[in-house]
């Protein structure tokens, strides 16, 4: 059992790394697709370009040879120490997310969550939020006041948007009754009135709405990217080279994997497929492919989103998530809570 | 004499657009019908279907360069029916120059209704600016500039010195 837990936990993060990879390939290859371009297509291998997949893996070899700079004033210990801990943050979240349900096989049940925890939706935002950290560190230990200030603004943003994040998903929270990921999924699959699956994005809108908002904005993903601002302002990443700041990039690709993937386990049904009910090792293969499908979709459209808003000022930022988010979030929640209470007929609790 | 006062009507934002949802709805449209109608001229023209570029990317060193029918380009020298240059040897072209970039040196010319052509007319095209002074300066049209090359680079600076035989296409330029 431990083996498989280990197998469980090697394909989550194998599912984390790779994509992170591929989406550099996406992000290139969309943004220059939708913008009438051609996009990046010259790296080869043995002559096979293959639409510049190969990209990626130039990009990281570029990034190995790299030099890798410490500045003379920055903290020494902490300058190292702080992409690691962005990066490895951001992919223990993806050990917590019910890429399956619990599948038969060989007379034993085989649950493919890699960490089946009681509270999985907390111990994710708990993780999201610690990847805070990282970027505070990264700002401070350069020695660097632009890389502070960068640091600075990101916590301010993160944190702000944390608390939306956390607010948007308390009405689906409080619909499946649990904070265990994989309940939620089960939940989901059952059906409204006979013909619409009961996903989250149909019973909670708005909150799938102001979650997807909140979520691009935790990730520091344009239109919200102001702790980097690569073309205007200077973010917390300035004093950081090769692989070390290839990390900080992979961070922004794997969190937005993670909300990514709670969008589709709280929002788009998890690994359920509509009106089918898989069974066994190939149902098992079936519900990974579902989950997956599904987060490709989410990433897709949240890059899409990326290539399609410019950036908002920081007072707009913060405005939108305490003016804007938050109070609509909370209220939400309220209604949710009324809505259920109305429905079970007066009573709050089964 | 009394001052005008007109109000200018500040710009304000419907609701529609202080919700920014919808805002951005129409924004992803632009972006979704790009990228779809991109992807399927992209993909019918890989199975050998007619449709349009689905990217306005020219692939540079592969692909010819596209200049516009009015661009500037690499200078040329006419000749007269006999094979002769049309050039005077005036000098106007050598002085409106900015970048001092043509230098001419003149003779004698057989044709007494000439009175005098170039020996040598050179143009360093390292110093050129392309401002096509010397075009419009020219009152025998003797000098244009649409040999549409622009690939003029070269391992030394002498070797960026265009003459007359080259520039009226009798040699070629190693």
């Amino acid at each position: 059992m431990t083996l498989w837990i280990l197998a469980k936990v090697a394909f989550a993060l194998g599912l984390g790394l790779g994509l992170a990879g591929f989406l550099g390939w996406v992000e290139r290859k969309q943004s220059a697709v939708l913008q009438d371009r051609v996009g990046a297509n010259r790296a080869s291998i043995f002559g096979i370009r293959l639409l510049g997949l190969f990209h990626p893996i130039a990009d990281a070899l570029k990034m190995l040879t790299k030099e890798d700079f410490v500045p003379r004033n920055a903290r020494r210990v902490l300058h190292t120490a702080a992409p690691a801990i962005s990066l490895g943050f951001a992919l223990l979240c993806l050990a917590a997310f019910p890429y399956g349900g619990a599948v038969e096989f060989a007379g034993k049940a085989w649950s493919l969550q890699p960490v089946e925890s009681p509270a999985g939706l907390v111990l994710v935002l708990a993780l999201l939020s610690l990847g805070v950290h990282g970027i505070v560190m990264a700002g401070y230990a350069s020695g660097s006041n632009y890389g502070l200030l960068g640091g600075l603004r990101g916590a301010a943003q993160m944190i702000s948007y944390e608390v939306c994040l956390a607010s948007s998903v308390a009405g689906v929270a409080f619909i499946y009754g649990s904070l265990d990921l994989q309940e939620a999924c089960l939940w989901q699959g059952r059906l409204l009135g006979g013909w619409l699956p009961a996903w989250g994005i149909f019973l909670q809108p708005v909150g799938f709405l102001l979650f997807l908002t909140a979520g691009a904005a935790v990730t520091k993903r344009t239109p919200f990217d102001l702790p980097e601002g690569e073309a205007e302002i200077v973010g917390y990443h300035v004093e950081y080279s090769g692989m070390k700041f290839g990390m900080f990039l992979m961070t922004d690709f794997v969190e937005s994997i993670v909300i990514s993937a709670l969008a589709v386990t709280l929002f788009l049904g998890g690994w359920q497929i509509p009106f089918v009910a898989p069974a066994g090792p190939w149902g098992g293969a079936a519900m990974v492919a579902s989950f997956t499908a599904k987060l490709m979709l989410v990433l897709f459209f949240l890059m899409q989103v990326r290539w399609t808003l410019p950036r908002l000022r920081f007072d707009q930022l913060l405005d939108l998530s305490w003016k804007n988010i938050l109070p609509l979030s909370l209220l939400n929640f309220i209604a949710t809570v009324w809505g259920v209470y109305f429905l079970k007929g007066g009573r709050l609790w089964r | 004499m009394a001052v005008i006062v007109r109000p200018v009507s500040r710009p304000s934002r419907t609701f529609r657009e202080q919700i920014y949802l919808w805002e951005v709805w129409r924004g992803l449209l632009v972006t979704f019908r790009h990228l779809f109608v991109n992807l399927s001229r992209h993909a019918r023209r890989s199975v050998g279907l007619a449709a349009p570029e689905g990217a306005v990317t020219v692939q540079y060193p592969e692909d010819p360069a596209v200049l516009g029918k009015r661009a500037r380009t690499r200078h040329r020298l006419l000749k007269r029916g006999d094979g002769s240059p049309r050039c005077t040897s005036c000098l106007l072209c050598e002085t409106i120059c900015p970048a001092k970039c043509i230098h001419i040196t003149a003779e004698d010319s057989p044709d007494v209704l000439v009175e005098k052509r170039a020996k040598t007319f050179d143009i360093d095209l390292g110093l050129c600016v392309f401002c096509g002074y010397c075009v419009e300066a020219c009152p025998v049209d003797a000098i244009h500039m649409d040999a549409n090359e622009v690939e003029l680079s070269s391992y030394s600076r002498k070797d960026m010195i265009w003459t007359l035989p080259e520039l009226m296409g009798d040699k070629k330029k190693q």
